[in-house]
């Protein structure tokens, strides 16, 4: 039975993983970046949740509005000013240009919240399922997390199939300079993308942060590498390649932690990530690029 | 993430020599100081690690600027290089009494355990597109330090005693010792490395790339990044010419952590000394400094690492103030309204103007 | 023995025949043309001679080895060189080592000895040197040997993409549409300079173009191709004057 809770538990971090990765897989795949920055919007997410529900003593579904809201318009600015300008330059500039707001982000944090941990109250009130005779529980996090994961895909993917400003989306990653002459404003799509992609990162930062409670400045790094990497995992630029590869990313996580190593759980995964791509170099869902001669 | 060169790579002679007669020129002048009293203390813990940073950032650029490929991972080579290194000048401490005999052999285990890695990494690696090539040897550098931090390896009279769950494990005799502790790494490592050899250490490295740059494989490496298919239709064999850039540059990596190590008393590999965090700031040097540009690459390891200490009495806004910078400067130089703006305004077209006025 | 023979490649892409039964026989020496309308298949069959496709039929000799099946660097090294449609120079690199590139089969010395400037370094950068700067004045480019290529105007860079190609030393010469955006006096003194290497460096050469006043004026055989396939070969009046291929340029 403990391999079930373990696979359940992967699944629910691997769905928090798939939900920080489509944040980097939108924005590569319509704005042609890497956003360094993204983990420590999440950080930032998890601050604010904290700091409404502690200081501010508010229900926590408020805390978590205001952190969706926050992000959102933190993660707008953040494209406005530090990567619009950079638009035209080679994706490697943009690529520093993140990294340095990754900085900022993770600085200002240090300077406002201080350097201590903060211990993270669960924004989730579901109690925890018990089921096969006690033997095997799902925390009220997990009963939450992978249905909202599921909910996130299917809303994400109707939306860039069918609204107007989705299909948009997938017009500026195909083909940028089409895309504008079709009449696709691109600035509002880009701005769009970093919109739902911070505002997933908010819904991610409650997920993640009440079910592996502690909380600085630096915990947003680790997991948005670790979403980078699911979303390369799972073929970059490719919704259902963020899904599939955040969850296996995090079954492969907690199977590791539990029954080989802990220390070595990190490098186990990136080492799995390594043999995906060594048979198939694009991701598991990625498209392969037939270079013209 | 296509990776285009900012400058061609000077190939003038004299450009080179310059570098080289300013590099051997601060350094006397710093000795100078040293002499004198006349070098603050925190400057003088700072002289070895400019250097380290100095070879990192040279040799990333022969991999991001020359070979043209974005690798996140130069951390992990600069891990081994220190590691092995600090192994074996600690476990020959007592038998090679001679820090001149026994340092460089230390550099030489630390450069080849590294370019052994860098050949291996290379087969792995350099036949992935550039996004995913980055991802994956941000993996191995991860890899690398987490390995690390699990390994135990003690010596006693009976031999090499290796261990990945704790030091007890090793059943190590009477009179043994653990060397490498797992999480609590290499102590004791005899601090054999100099400003001098440092500075040395810095000029071999200028030197090798530059030359190499500089001859049929430079410009083999150079075609390959610039257009690999047209290469190819060359004959030019690019898988070789790849490994060999990436191989030379995780050697100089490795080189790197041989100093690295041999400059601290306790040596453990961290996020912050081996993870992605030291492998991003290097490449943070190269970009500023100039992608394909190996003076840039020193000019800017030495002022990035300078900057934060000096900016220390700003205390804790230094880290803000010097990712502001980072981020005002990236915009300034890659901005095409900012590029156009400093071509109107620059000090040259100033003058120009003015020496046109004056004629007219 | 022919220089290039060719017997029935083809390949196909998902369900398309791009290619079908091509099979030509190139003498040495002999300037041949590949024309046909836009899509018909020219460049694929280059990419087929110089390995960057595997054909999936038939077989190619250059000068008697066969060499179907071969990667492009193994054709290359065989003796087969070629210029890109879309031009496909070493954009950072000087003129001059964009030909030197084209020297680096030919003129070798190791890496260790680039190194540590050993004096074999010395001795072939020097004869590189003269090679290239030899190849660059033939087509008029070598004043601007330490140029970026980049900087290079357009016509220019395409006559650099010859002479970097020429420098492999091949025995057949490919080149893909050299004349692709040229104006009547650049395609006039393009004209010249192919004449010319064909007789200074003996060289064989199946070129590709559109411009029916460059592929009358030298070529001396012409092949055309329309949806893959042979449309007429053979000497330059029969073929232009085949109502087959008048009508596949100019409809009915």
């Amino acid at each position: 039975m403990s391999f079930i809770s373990y696979l359940i538990k992967g699944i629910s971090l691997g769905s928090v993983y798939s939900i920080i990765a489509l944040g980097y897989t939108m924005v590569y795949g319509i704005a042609k970046m890497l956003n360094f920055a993204h983990g420590d919007v999440i950080m930032i997410g998890g601050f604010v949740i904290f700091t409404v529900m502690s200081t501010m003593g508010l229900n926590p579904l408020i805390a978590v509005l205001i952190a969706i809201v926050l992000c959102t318009l933190l993660g707008v600015t953040i494209e406005r000013i530090a990567y619009k300008p950079l638009r035209q330059a080679p994706s490697l500039a943009v690529l520093i240009t993140a990294i340095g707001v990754s900085y900022f982000l993770q600085n200002s944090a240090l300077l406002i919240f201080g350097a201590d941990t903060k211990s993270f109250t669960s924004v989730i009130r579901v109690p925890a399922l018990k089921l096969a005779g006690g033997s095997l529980t799902i925390s009220g996090e997990t009963l939450v997390t992978i249905p909202l994961c599921i909910i996130i895909m299917i809303a994400l993917t109707i939306f860039v199939k069918k609204s107007k400003t989705g299909r948009g989306m997938v017009a500026v990653s195909e083909d940028r300079e089409a895309a504008v002459l079709m009449g696709v404003n691109v600035h509002k799509t880009i701005a769009i993308t970093f919109a739902i992609g911070s505002a997933l990162a908010a819904v991610a930062s409650a997920l993640m942060f009440s079910a592996y409670p502690s909380l600085s400045s630096v915990s947003g790094a680790m997991p948005g590498i670790k979403a980078f990497v699911a979303a390369v995992f799972g073929g970059i630029g490719s919704i259902p390649g963020a899904m599939v590869g955040g969850i296996l990313l995090g079954v492969i996580e907690i199977l590791s932690r539990a029954y080989i190593s802990s220390q070595l759980a990190d490098a186990i995964v990136f080492f799995v990530l390594i043999l995906v791509l060594l048979v198939k170099p694009t991701g598991i869902l990625g498209r392969k690029i037939q270079e013209k001669v | 993430m296509k990776i285009k060169a900012t400058k061609q790579v000077s190939s003038s002679t004299r450009s080179n020599f310059i570098t080289i007669g300013a590099i051997i020129l601060i350094y006397f002048i710093f000795q100078m100081m040293i002499a004198n009293g006349a070098m603050s203390n925190l400057l003088k813990g700072l002289l070895i690690p400019l250097c380290y940073y100095s070879i990192l950032a040279v040799s990333l650029n022969l991999t991001v600027g020359i070979l043209g490929e974005l690798s996140l991972g130069h951390a992990g080579f600069m891990c081994i290089g220190a590691f092995t290194s600090a192994f074996f000048s600690k476990v020959t401490e007592n038998t090679i009494t001679n820090p001149w005999v026994r340092f460089p052999i230390a550099i030489l285990i630390g450069a080849l355990a590294a370019a052994l890695l860098g050949i291996l990494i290379g087969m792995v690696v350099l036949r992935l597109r550039g996004d995913y090539l980055a991802i994956v040897t941000l993996a191995f550098g991860e890899i690398i330090k987490n390995v690390i931090n699990v390994l135990f390896i003690g010596i006693d009279h009976n031999g090499i005693h290796f261990s990945m769950k704790d030091a007890a494990a090793l059943n190590l005799e009477e009179g043994g010792q653990t060397i490498v502790n797992g999480p609590r790494g290499i102590t004791g490592t005899p601090k054999d490395a100099t400003f001098g050899i440092a500075v040395l250490l810095l000029l071999l490295t200028y030197v090798i790339i530059i030359n190499l740059v500089n001859s049929r494989s430079g410009r083999a490496i150079m075609a390959i990044r610039d257009n690999r298919i047209a290469a190819e239709s060359m004959g030019i064999p690019i898988t070789k010419f790849k490994i060999l850039a990436f191989t030379i540059s995780a050697s100089l990596a490795g080189v790197a952590g041989v100093l690295y190590s041999h400059n601290i008393s306790t040596l453990i590999a961290t996020q912050k000394n081996f993870g992605y965090n030291m492998s991003i700031m290097i490449l943070v040097f190269v970009v500023l400094g100039g992608i394909g540009n190996l003076q840039g690459s020193i000019i800017a390891a030495v002022v990035l690492t300078l900057l934060p200490e000096y900016l220390r009495f700003l205390q804790d806004y230094r880290m803000i103030i010097y990712a502001i910078v980072l981020i005002i400067i990236m915009i300034y130089n890659w901005n095409p309204k900012c590029i156009a703006w400093r071509k109107n305004h620059s000090i040259q077209g100033f003058l120009a103007r003015l020496l046109k006025k004056e004629e007219a | 023995m022919a220089m290039l023979l060719v017997k029935n490649l083809g390949i196909s892409f998902g369900g398309l025949r791009a290619v079908d039964s091509f099979s030509i026989t190139i003498e040495k020496g002999e300037l041949y043309g590949l024309i046909g309308p836009n899509g018909a298949g020219k460049t694929t069959t280059f990419n087929l001679l110089t390995g960057v496709y595997k054909p999936d039929t038939g077989k190619m000799y250059l000068d008697g080895v066969d060499i179907t099946g071969m990667n492009t660097i193994e054709i290359n090294k065989a003796g087969i060189a070629r210029t890109f449609q879309n031009i496909r120079l070493f954009k950072n690199l000087s003129v001059l080592d964009n030909v030197k590139i084209g020297l680096h089969n030919n003129y070798r010395y190791s890496t260790l000895a680039g190194i540590l400037r050993l004096p074999s370094y010395f001795k072939t950068e020097r004869e590189m040197n003269e090679r290239a700067y030899d190849i660059l004045s033939v087509f008029g480019l070598d004043k601007e040997a330490n140029l970026l290529s980049a900087n290079l105007p357009y016509g220019k860079q395409r006559k650099l993409e010859i002479a970097r190609a020429l420098a492999t030393n091949p025995k057949l010469l490919l080149l893909d549409e050299p004349a692709a955006g040229m104006n009547p006096a650049e395609t006039e003194e393009l004209m010249e300079t192919i004449t010319l290497i064909r007789k200074k460096y003996d060289v064989t050469i199946l070129l590709i173009e559109h411009d029916m006043k460059l592929v009358s004026g030298i070529c001396e055989k012409i092949y055309v191709l329309n949806f893959g396939t042979e449309l007429a070969n053979g000497l330059p009046q029969d073929v232009l004057n085949n109502p087959e291929v008048i009508k596949a340029y100019l409809g009915e």
